[in-house]
């Protein structure tokens, strides 16, 4: 692996992988609205979009659709974003104050509601965005205060309050640590692969609920060359990635 | 045609305790803060707001005017979590209907087209529906029998909203890339106050800019008051972006010591104090 000048490529890092990990949320997605939120969310749906999947959507955090050299393409308000997202062609990434075993995720509060121990967000767009389009869900530091056995408030919907509604579903979730989907029969969360350098029982001791985990577990994917190049040079050369999960 | 131009003090007057009042922009974007000042100085209390929550709704919840606030979140963008806000909840100070971003926007649709409610897939399965017992569901009368949350309709006895230009009349204009939802605001309430930065001649407000930036329409509106700067310290692009270091003064200065060299006087030495400050 080396580049014109000769000088090999420095391995991945973490927040690479991370990356990578998020990107892959995005792959065949077709022409759909990425909605990724947070720094390596955003610089996963943009690698994807300059790779495997080119038919993506992008705003640029605003009102605009553009395309990944900053030409607008399109007019995207607030009003329309919530129109499209019930129009179900949309993938989104959100953040999560906590998560649980079925993929219930809160950003509301922490403690009781009516007078919570910590006010955080509120509710935002979680419960419409996980009725109407895929959710994904991003966590820059796996910890059990994060993935906590139960969530104190229902923001983003999991698997056992669901119903079996029609649109709802969880792809996946990315950590610092690793991957995880809900492939499991009674659609728990599961160990889908973990980052290089992460061992199980990092995971284990990280996770405050009984995660499955697969005989075999693979390790995430090793990003390509070309892959590498456009989130070092392209894409993030200020590497404001590491900031959001270290090294 | 009326002139419904008049100041934000007389809009305050207008303005009685106990009133549901809905205020425009998101977030930290396009508040009508001068009016929010100005209801800060007065007497006006025990108020339901309706609000996408920014300071607007850390200021008025900090002073202690707010009954009960129905709002999907509550930040100042650049700063997540609204400090006094936070502050307000955590010592229960006030009673919430949090709902989700679209369900907020159905239920101003709702008011606006005279519908007790409207149906929404947004809330069923979350814990919106715990935290407001209130809440119902409708059954769809066709094939699919798909429940849905019944959405009431956000009704207002008053709207506060900001935009860039209005005529004398109150056809209201936004430059910036967002409408947001200030025309429903107008719509979904039974009197609508609408400051802008420049009141310009009816004929001005097509002359450099699309007749579709026209956002909000006279007969939707009670009052018009010109306010320059009238958004700060929020975004009211293009004609400025958020005050980052006066936000940031407000989110960490108690309550007391900023509303006393902030907000004791009018809109004139509020300019005075913030130009001093920074």
């Amino acid at each position: 692996m080396t580049e014109g000048t000769g000088t090999p490529l420095l391995p991945p890092t973490r927040a690479e992988y991370c990356v990578i990990a998020c990107a892959e949320a995005w792959r065949d997605a077709g022409e759909i609205l990425a909605s990724p939120m947070g720094v390596i969310p955003s610089l996963g749906a943009r690698l994807a979009r300059l790779t495997f999947a080119p038919d993506l959507l992008l705003t640029d955090g605003e009102a605009m659709l553009v395309r990944p050299d900053g030409t607008v393409e399109g007019w995207l308000p607030y009003r329309q974003h919530l129109a499209l997202v019930t129009g179900g062609r949309r993938h989104v990434m959100m953040g999560a104050s906590q998560i649980d075993r079925f993929g219930n995720q809160n950003i509301s509060c922490i403690g009781d509601w009516e007078r919570p121990k910590r006010q955080l967000l509120g509710v935002r767009g979680a419960p419409v965005n996980t009725l109407n389009n895929p959710t994904s869900y991003w966590i820059p530091r796996h910890s059990r205060r994060v993935f906590v056995e139960k969530v104190d408030m229902v923001c983003g919907v999991g698997h056992d309050h669901a119903g079996g509604a029609r649109y709802h579903r969880i792809p996946r979730v990315v950590s610092d640590l690793g991957v995880f989907d809900f492939a499991t029969p009674d659609r728990t969360m599961r160990l889908a692969s973990l980052h290089p350098g992460v061992t199980l029982e990092q995971v284990g001791e990280a996770t405050a609920f009984a995660l499955t985990v697969p005989d075999a577990v693979p390790p995430t994917r090793e990003p390509t060359a070309e892959e590498l190049r456009l989130i070092r040079e392209v894409l993030d050369p200020q590497s404001t990635r590491a900031g959001e999960v270290g090294t | 045609m009326s002139d419904k131009t008049m100041t934000a003090q007389e809009v305050v007057s207008r303005l009685h305790s106990g009133m549901t009042l809905g205020i425009g922009g998101w977030g930290s974007r396009r508040k009508p803060m001068a009016l929010v000042r100005a209801l800060l100085r007065s007497d006006v209390t025990d108020v339901t707001i309706v609000s996408y929550g920014g300071p607007d709704v850390g200021m008025l919840a900090a002073a202690g005017r707010v009954r009960k606030l129905v709002t999907a979140f509550v930040t100042l963008d650049s700063i997540p979590l609204e400090p006094h806000y936070r502050a307000a909840r955590e010592r229960g100070a006030f009673a919430l209907m949090e709902i989700d971003e679209a369900m907020f926007m159905w239920g101003l649709h709702a008011a606006a087209n005279r519908l007790p409610f409207l149906p929404v897939r947004a809330g069923i399965g979350s814990d919106v529906m715990r935290v407001n017992p209130g809440l119902r569901t409708v059954t769809s009368p066709y094939d699919d029998g798909e429940t849905f949350v019944a959405m009431p309709a956000l009704r207002l006895d008053a709207a506060l909203v900001h935009v860039n230009r209005a005529d004398r009349q109150g056809n209201g204009q936004y430059l910036g890339p967002d409408p947001y939802f200030d025309d429903l605001f107008c719509a979904a309430a039974d009197t609508a106050y609408v400051s802008c930065e420049r009141i310009v001649d009816t004929a001005e407000l097509t002359k450099e800019a699309a007749p579709q930036s026209l956002l909000i329409k006279r007969h939707t509106v009670t009052g018009v008051v010109e306010a320059p700067n009238g958004a700060h310290f929020t975004s009211c692009a293009p004609d400025y972006g958020r005050d980052e270091a006066f936000q940031k003064t407000y989110a960490t200065t108690p309550w007391p010591q900023f509303a006393a060299r902030f907000l004791g006087g009018d809109e004139q030495a509020y300019r005075s104090a913030v130009r001093e400050g920074s």
